[in-house]
């Protein structure tokens, strides 16, 4: 702590918790910074403009626009555990470190050409990162950026893959999947000078995605190349992937995939777990523990995401284009639909109040963010942004595996 | 040998080549207005989905201008029309006519407007 604070910044820290800047009128800034916790703060992805909105949701008000982030399409983030630093994983390979309480960028490195999202780990001292260009896992200090591993995906034959799926599990340990090597990758960097890798090959076609459930048992992996998933069961020293879910297509000419859908946010909801089908208007409803079918949820479109609200009684569905204007909130009870409402053109992302009580919707092509009370579904606030897509609360920093 | 996501792609483009029933270059007649701010805006963000908002590759392949030029306009057409089969990319010729896909082969081509 700084004994005689000669800066803005100092002063923050000497206050122990610090303030959000853009919180305090101009004239106000020379006094005393008014503290605030961050538990209800979030950062919205503003993706064609390469910024971030710094959101808070008990007022359900923006804060501050925080700028110069680089290509931020598909951009994805994490939290400390401290719920005070974001780490923002850009397309372009961007890897930047975010202060939610200055609402500013604490250090911005390119660490790759090309990346698809990242994770950190459950101590906060490490974040790992996915790249599709060059293919592999590079490992940071949370507190430099200074890279500490870099792991290359060469699968089995030696030939470079994609990296995706990429979530955190205990103990400083990282799992991803290879797209192109069709191979699940756990690495454990409790010292990630010398990693430990276990490679399971031959998991099925093209893994676009993966999840971890929140227990942190299984690695599941959905496959595009094949009508299946693979899961890996964590727990169990030397158990090898298997395939679930075999066939649930059932042999139906599966329709274009206009886009992937996201694995992240998946509808864990009592013993179930709600899950978007490849290239199908449903939503496969399977027992969390045997991964077996229990049920198919007939849907308005290919769903990309299936969020489900934090007490599990609610799961909420966008969708591809061309039907992405659509939101269908699904009873988990009866697996039914119970709700359909048309926020607008491209919705891109979901994210619920840690408790559930409103959801905020991203309709990237109105340029606004929708805020809805998930018990009426009433639409409660209108929120503007510039081309926004996902949308990420801190909360989020003491979930496994997302 | 480097393994490839999209392995049959020589072979998807003569299959593409048969299936389409009006030549693309018949379909040449340049879209309104309205249709090319739509059709960009789709490039840009459907498109970009998986080939990255700049292009510059994501899921699918970089579509820069360099990574188009071995490639004619009425092809990257057919490609956008047919898609891929066996990879992630998907036929749009149910969301887009052959004028409009040829409408997004020449953009590559040419590059995004800045």
């Amino acid at each position: 702590m700084t004994a005689r604070p000669t800066s803005r910044r100092g002063l923050f820290r000497a206050a122990g918790l610090g303030a959000v800047a853009g919180l305090v009128p101009a004239a106000a800034r020379a006094a005393e910074p008014a503290l605030r916790g961050t538990g209800d703060l979030g950062l919205v992805v503003e993706r064609a403009t390469g910024s971030l909105l710094l959101v808070e949701t008990t007022g359900r008000s923006v804060l501050a626009r925080i700028e110069g982030l680089g290509d931020m399409s598909h951009a994805s983030l994490v939290f400390d555990r401290t719920e005070r630093f974001a780490f923002v994983f850009g397309r372009d390979g961007g890897l930047t470190k975010v202060d939610l309480l200055t609402a500013s960028i604490v250090k911005r490195v390119v660490q790759g050409g090309n990346a698809i999202g990242g994770a950190i780990s459950d101590d906060g001292r490490l974040v790992a990162v996915s790249n599709y260009t060059p293919g592999g896992v590079r490992v940071f200090d949370a507190e430099t950026l200074e890279m500490v591993a870099d792991v290359p995906a060469l699968d089995r034959r030696g030939a470079p893959s994609k990296t995706v799926g990429l979530v955190d599990l205990p103990f400083r340990t990282f799992a991803w999947s290879l797209l192109d090597g069709d191979e699940i990758w756990i690495g454990d960097f409790a010292d990630p000078r010398a990693p430990k890798l276990t490679k399971h090959p031959d998991i099925g076609r093209l893994p676009y995605d993966g999840v971890a459930t929140s227990d942190g048992r299984w690695y599941v992996a959905g496959l595009f190349g094949e009508d299946a998933l693979t899961r890996l069961d964590l727990w169990t020293a030397g158990a090898k992937p298997e395939k679930v879910l075999t066939g649930y297509g059932k042999g139906e000419q599966p329709l274009p995939v206009y886009k992937m859908p996201h694995m992240e946010g998946w509808g864990a909801a009592g013993d179930l777990l709600l899950i978007p089908a490849v290239g199908r208007h449903e939503v496969l409803a399977v027992d969390r523990d045997t991964f077996r079918e229990v049920g198919r949820i007939p849907v308005h479109g290919q769903p990309v995401f299936c969020v489900a609200r934090p007490d599990g009684r609610q799961v909420w569905v966008n969708y591809a284009h061309p039907k992405n204007d659509t939101v269908e909130v699904i009873d988990v009870p009866s697996l039914k639909v119970v709700h359909r409402f048309v926020p607008g053109p491209a919705v891109l992302h979901l994210e619920f109040t840690p408790r559930g009580h409103e959801v905020w919707i991203s309709v990237r092509d109105r340029d606004r963010i929708d805020v809805h009370e998930t018990r009426t579904f009433a639409k409660i606030a209108e929120i503007a942004a510039k081309s926004p897509s996902g949308i990420f609360f801190t909360p989020r920093a003491h979930r496994l595996g997302v | 040998m480097t393994r490839h996501i999209f392995p049959a792609l020589p072979a998807a483009l003569a299959i593409a080549a048969l299936l389409v029933a009006t030549p693309i270059s018949a379909a040449r007649s340049e879209p309104d207005a309205a249709t090319r701010t739509r059709l960009t805006h789709l490039l840009v963000q459907d498109c970009g989905s998986c080939h990255g908002l700049t292009l510059q590759g994501g899921l699918g392949k970089p579509l820069l201008p360099e990574n188009v030029s071995d490639r004619s306009a009425e092809v990257l057409a057919e490609i956008i029309l047919d898609g891929i089969p066996g990879t992630p990319m998907p036929p749009w010729k149910g969301l887009i006519t052959p004028a409009e896909a040829l409408f997004i082969a020449e953009t590559l081509k040419k590059g995004l407007p800045q």
